[in-house]
């Protein structure tokens, strides 16, 4: 299926009204793991609603990420109850090791880094998902170790 | 099942899903709430599955996923019924012995069964944990004895009595006057009355022209579970929607009926996968059996709900926030009046509450108003969930009744602090909550007791803090989390907040000066006052609340350049005590700087300069060893002198 055939196949499903807009880039996001600007140029002119508040729907939630991700999207959780068991220094650890700011991808597209505010796993804190998988009871050596197990 | 057109047919079903059980059947049940799935809970599942397949007993013992259980810090959890034999920290491979065992011989595994520390005595039964002994689980109980997917499990435990009750016993009015009379008040923070705000969005009267909701061109009443659970450390709601989304639904229903409206919404945290898939599954069900959808049960009520989710937005759990993000727009708070009540969604009179508020509906109308405010405070009636994190032995979640001391709650539920550590303060109502300090500790919390204390309920996250949690780091925290989701409408928030954030990561770097306490309460009063919403309202809290009961720590940070709790890293030095070290050569090794100066028999020195106090020697130093500490404010002792640094081993000295 060409990409714009998935963007019409989700649209689809939601109905092609403006107030579906949200629902249909998380979708979207879910799918291709950011919102390339063919697909929001097509949602656009389905939802007859302008890229200029598409623009800025995608800047203002969290979820959607206007460049391609890595391979490997790591999830560090900065809830409070991971940061008061020392979650600063499993973020400072993956950044160093993986060169990247939360945000961001690096170059050979391997690894994205993102924080969250909490998975609400708190028992298991200070806590990283990686690709959905979730590592507890890190510290900066356990974060390490974990992330040299991914290719 | 087949359509459930009456009460009458309702009831019937109800007996047959009952008769069809024996109470006396033993059954599995396993926790696959996010907290265990994440230590391994569906693993568990498929191995009690195949393990009961193996011993040829599957038709006389059933298994079952169940809804969290609460007590996470020690998941996957499995109890084993009637008996309610409880299993803790249970592994896949620990399965076939427990089939063979308790199963099949009746025999308890004493070594997966809790340890009491105090007694030193193993607990049999879930509910003799002192974890569960000291909770009142009216509202979350229910999720660790039914399947979250199974309609028949929610109807056995009586699930849409109070439904039937409310359409066919009760005017609408009656149903709301229950509410009020029941005391509840909203569960996601405000604490504001729930019956009184249904009566509110009844009296309120829909715009022949109001704007129409798109191409479905609905107009009408509507009413939204908020389930944009946004608060770090606060994970009840999502527990709830995840474990007992029925009864969330029942108590929607029942107030569609009270307020009169035709369309539900429910508002789910984008994190939130697992509670979008049950609570979606459950809808369809509904939808099915004609509990949902055109004449419920048979009484003409005509009510559909929809599931939307959030897409990472935590202003989006204020009221007009998350309407705005249900028209699809961004999440920006408007000013009130006019309330939702008179005009929410699409212009359309709206009432919002919270998935918790919501649960306890079905109870309230089942069990009448008396039962309901027989527990509690005299402003705040009920039971409370709270998520018990942080610096704490038991973390979970804990159900207990309005009024409880929170020592109650810290020590005797949650088992104190971990580590032999010392209590600082428990932090609760979320980013703009206050911390609590030990001088508070016999506060009995409700709504208004947290208030008086500087604080507020919140969504109900209590986050222990021991002595090793620094104050200012704290409130640096929070205000950093709020100026990255203040949406930028209001200055005082958008502005006043970052350079609140500023000046506090200045302090904790030790770089504060004079005045910057000062110009800190200056642009907290600046937000207090001229914010629209109450994310900008209450945004400078933790500081104010901090700076209230931990002055000195401010202080020491500012005037002496050193952090009393040893955890704001440019303020601490890592040293090594030469009594303590055997050159074990580990943190040498792991040193991701090379900072670790030392070899075989020599004991090992951190070499300042390249020190970057990342804290992995810390983290690695054996415990039996503990060589490795943190220091502040002091200057570095000297290192031992070369001679001083040989350590001589006897044994090996022995050796050829």
């Amino acid at each position: 299926m060409s990409l714009l055939e998935r963007v019409d196949a989700i649209i689809d499903r939601h109905g092609a009204e403006p107030s579906a807009l949200i629902q249909v880039l998380l979708e979207l996001q879910g799918e291709l793991h950011w919102l390339p600007r063919e697909a929001l140029a097509r949602v656009g002119e389905r939802l007859v609603v302008p890229q200029s508040r598409i623009q800025r729907i995608a800047t203002f939630y969290k979820a959607f990420s206007l460049v391609p991700k890595g391979r490997h999207e790591i999830h560090v959780c900065m809830g409070t109850a991971c940061h008061v068991r020392g979650a600063g220094r499993v973020l400072d650890k993956v950044k160093e090791l993986t060169g990247i700011a939360p945000g961001e991808t690096d170059l050979e597209l391997k690894f994205s880094l993102e924080t969250v505010n909490c998975l609400g796993c708190c028992a298991l804190g200070p806590v990283m998902e990686i690709d959905g998988k979730t590592h507890g009871k890190l510290g900066a050596e356990g974060a390490a170790t974990v992330l040299e197990s991914y290719e | 099942m087949t359509r459930i057109a009456s009460p009458t047919e309702l009831e019937r079903i109800r007996a047959e899903v009952l008769a069809g059980r024996d109470p006396e059947r033993p059954h599995v049940a396993v926790c696959v709430g996010t907290g265990c799935l994440a230590t391994g809970a569906r693993a568990v599942l498929a191995a009690f599955e195949a393990a009961i397949a193996e011993q040829g007993i599957d038709a006389t013992v059933g298994v079952r996923g169940t809804g969290c259980h609460g007590f996470c810090e020690r998941g996957p959890i499995v109890v084993i019924e009637p008996a309610e034999i409880c299993y803790l920290q249970v592994k896949p491979e620990d399965v076939p012995e427990l089939v063979r065992e308790t199963l099949v011989e009746k025999r308890v595994v004493e070594r997966l069964l809790y340890l009491d520390p105090r007694s030193g005595e193993r607990v049999v039964r879930e509910s003799d944990i002192p974890f569960y002994k000291h909770q009142k689980r009216l509202i979350f109980g229910p999720n660790r004895t039914i399947d979250p997917t199974s309609l028949e499990d929610y109807l056995a435990i009586g699930g849409f009595r109070a439904l039937a009750r409310a359409l066919f016993k009760r005017t609408p009015e009656q149903v709301i006057e229950e509410v009020k009379a029941a005391g509840l008040r909203g569960r996601g923070g405000a604490g504001f009355p729930t019956g009184v705000k249904w009566g509110l969005a009844r009296e309120a009267e829909c715009e022949p022209g109001g704007r129409s909701s798109g191409a479905s061109g609905a107009s009408g009443k509507v009413v939204v579970v908020n389930c944009d659970e946004g608060d770090p450390g606060a994970y009840m709601d999502r527990s709830l929607m995840e474990g007992n989304p029925f009864c969330v639904l029942e108590g929607l229903t029942i107030g569609a009926y009270a307020i009169g409206a035709s369309e539900g919404y429910i508002y789910v945290r984008q994190e939130y996968g697992l509670a979008v898939e049950n609570v979606g599954r459950a809808l369809r069900r509904l939808e099915e059996v004609g509990l949902l959808g055109d004449d419920v049960l048979g009484s003409g009520l005509s009510f559909r709900v929809k599931v939307h989710r959030g897409a990472g937005a935590f202003v989006c759990g204020e009221e007009t926030a998350l309407l705005l993000s249900l028209e699809g727009k961004p999440g920006e708070p408007r000013t009130r009046p006019p309330y939702p009540a008179v005009r929410g969604l699409f212009g359309r009179p709206t009432n919002i509450n919270n998935v918790e508020t919501w649960a306890a509906v079905p109870r309230i109308v089942s069990e009448g108003a008396a039962a309901f405010a027989a527990i509690g405070t005299a402003g705040s009636k009920g039971t409370k969930i709270f998520s018990l994190v942080g610096k704490i032995t038991n973390t979970g979640l804990v159900e207990v009744p309005m009024g409880i001391p929170l020592r109650e709650i810290v020590f005797e539920i949650g088992g104190g602090i971990p580590g032999g550590m010392r209590f600082k303060a428990v932090q609760t109502g979320g980013p703009s909550g206050g911390c609590i300090p030990e001088s508070q500790l016999d506060l009995r919390v409700d709504f208004d007791e947290l208030t008086r204390a500087g604080s507020m309920m919140g969504s109900g996250g209590l986050i222990v803090m021991d002595e090793e949690t620094c104050m200012v780091d704290v409130a640096r925290y929070f205000i950093e989390f709020l100026t990255d989701e203040s949406c930028g409408k209001c200055a005082p928030c958008r502005e006043g907040l970052r350079q609140m954030h500023r000046i506090l990561t200045r302090i904790t770097r030790g770089e504060g000066r004079e005045g910057d306490l000062e110009r800190l309460l200056e642009l907290s009063a600046l937000a207090k006052e001229v914010s629209l919403c109450a994310l900008g309202g209450t945004a400078p809290n933790p500081f104010l609340s901090t700076y209230r009961y931990f002055r000195e720590e401010y202080e020491a940070h500012v005037k002496e350049k050193r952090c009393p709790a040893l955890a704001c890293k440019a303020l601490v030095r890592y040293v090594i005590d030469p009594a303590r070290c055997t050159a074990c050569l580990i943190c040498m090794r792991k040193c991701p700087e090379g900072a670790i100066d030392g070899g075989k028999h020599r004991i090992h020195v951190i070499v300042q300069e390249k020190c970057t106090s990342c804290g992995t020697c810390l983290e690695v130093c054996p415990a039996r060893f503990g060589a490795v500490r943190k220091i502040s404010g002091v200057p570095v002792p000297p290192p031992p002198s070369e001679e001083e640094r040989v350590i001589v081993r006897k044994k090996k000295a022995a050796a050829p």
